[in-house]
């Protein structure tokens, strides 16, 4: 894996993903995860979904980038119709848009050569583009691509489960290892179907994340939330 | 002095702002601290100049409602941003909600020629990344006791501007303005301080007058 995939899948990695929760928030205003036991069952679900549907997507885009192909427009578009909450989208690009900020800012040889001109034509295309389309334009493999999009799929709400339950950061981080089995395959399998045509690629859904997302973004013009997802 | 025996010494001098963009004013400090007040007085004292305001409170719309009830700004020149539970992170760490929310307000207000950050209230360690803001304003108050500028950390001693404020409490706390004043010097070397009290003078006119100072220096600069 490319150190830029590794930067990244870095929680430090200056993109936003530190003000998304990817529904956590949501869930443990809820009581939905109170205690670290209820945690790998969020994570996992998410991984299932939203992590699927994020992976296919990087290695999707990987692929086009890997090729020069340039069906960004497509593959927005695609992305977009799997994605019905449309809170779920203004979160996808937004940290989309910063994810590419930041990796535009990355001034280093292997960004300007494999994935500087990439970029332009992407954001050319689509100037708010969704998170795991530009992570795979930037990562340029789709297997790195994919694993990477799965893992930010599910490190994003464990962090979050820290911040806001105080849930203890030492078993939270062990619950995220044990998802590595499942992470692999979902990466496996999101690669497997990176050539495929955008409109024949998977398309998993999670109607209770999306119901969440939507509550989140209602609740959050009411009252108080402290994540923007 | 330079760690790198194959570079040249590092280039000192500040890159002044990006011409054709609002001069970017972060507003940091403790919890409780009068950050937001501030913010307020400063909105009415500049009121003749494109201004617009940022604010990162914990509780998110929190200081945003303040401001839009206190009156002072239209509601569209305020923007607030989600933390994700960590105020300092979104002011130094990782600057993208605070990024968006200045083009945003950038975007909707063409001729901006101001915008003001306020931090969520957070520690003594807090301060603000010079990707996000061009100066910055560091507020405590005497009421958190005289001890603290003298216990530093960036935000004390680094900050463009030291405000020392509510300084009307002073007697009613028994905190020693002299000692605060001294000690804030002292670790600041040479860095201007402010001893304020918004209640003596609502309109901080000696924060405001340096804000404008900053203003001038882009103009002309």
């Amino acid at each position: 894996m490319s150190v830029l995939a590794l930067m990244l899948a870095d929680s430090r990695f200056p993109g936003g993903g530190h003000a998304h929760s990817g529904g956590l928030e949501e869930a443990a205003a809820r009581g939905l995860v109170r205690t670290e036991a209820d945690l790998p069952a969020f994570l996992s679900g998410r991984l299932r979904t939203a992590g699927v549907l994020a992976a296919v997507f990087a290695a999707a885009a990987a692929h086009s980038a890997a090729g020069r192909v340039d069906n960004w427009s497509t593959l927005d578009e695609e992305l977009d119709a799997r994605t019905p909450s449309s809170a779920q989208r203004s979160a996808s690009r937004a940290q989309g848009r910063a994810t590419a900020r930041a990796a535009a800012a990355m001034a280093v040889p292997s960004v300007d050569n494999v994935c500087g001109s990439t970029l332009r034509v992407l954001l050319a295309a689509t100037p708010r583009p969704h998170h795991a389309i530009v992570l795979g334009a930037v990562i340029a493999s789709p297997p790195d691509a994919a694993l990477v999009a799965a893992y930010l799929s599910v490190s994003g709400p464990a962090s979050a489960s820290v911040r806001l339950l105080g849930l203890d950061p030492l078993r939270v981080n062990g619950s995220l290892a044990a998802l590595e089995p499942l992470l692999r395959s979902v990466a496996a399998d999101a690669a497997a179907s990176a050539a495929l045509d955008p409109a024949a690629l998977p398309a998993p859904g999670a109607p209770a994340l999306d119901l969440l997302a939507e509550e989140h973004d209602r609740h959050h013009r009411e009252e108080v939330r402290l994540f923007a997802s | 002095m330079s760690f790198d025996p194959t570079a040249a010494e590092p280039d000192r001098h500040a890159a002044p702002p990006a011409a054709g963009r609002p001069l970017r004013i972060g507003v940091g400090g403790p919890v409780g601290s009068g950050k937001t007040a501030l913010v307020a007085a400063l909105c009415r004292a500049l009121a003749d100049l494109e201004l617009a305001v940022v604010t990162n409170d914990i509780y998110t719309t929190e200081d945003a409602e303040f401001l839009r009830r206190a009156g002072v700004l239209d509601p569209a020149r305020i923007e607030a941003v989600q933390t994700g539970c960590c105020p300092h992170t979104a002011i130094r760490d990782d600057i993208t909600a605070n990024l968006d929310a200045v083009e945003a307000l950038a975007e909707r207000f063409p001729a901006l020629r101001l915008v003001i950050i306020e931090s969520g209230g957070d520690n003594l360690t807090a301060v603000f990344s010079r990707g996000l803001v061009d100066h910055q304003i560091f507020v405590v108050d005497v009421a958190g006791g005289d001890k603290v500028p003298r216990k530093g950390g960036p935000g004390v001693t680094t900050a463009d501007l030291l405000v020392i404020n509510k300084t009307d409490l002073a007697p009613l706390v028994g905190a020693d303005l002299d000692v605060m004043s001294g000690d804030a010097h002292r670790v600041r070397g040479g860095l201007p301080v402010v001893l304020q009290s918004l209640v003596d003078t609502p309109g901080a006119p000696a924060v405001a007058e340096w804000v404008r100072a900053r203003l001038a220096a882009v103009t002309t600069g």
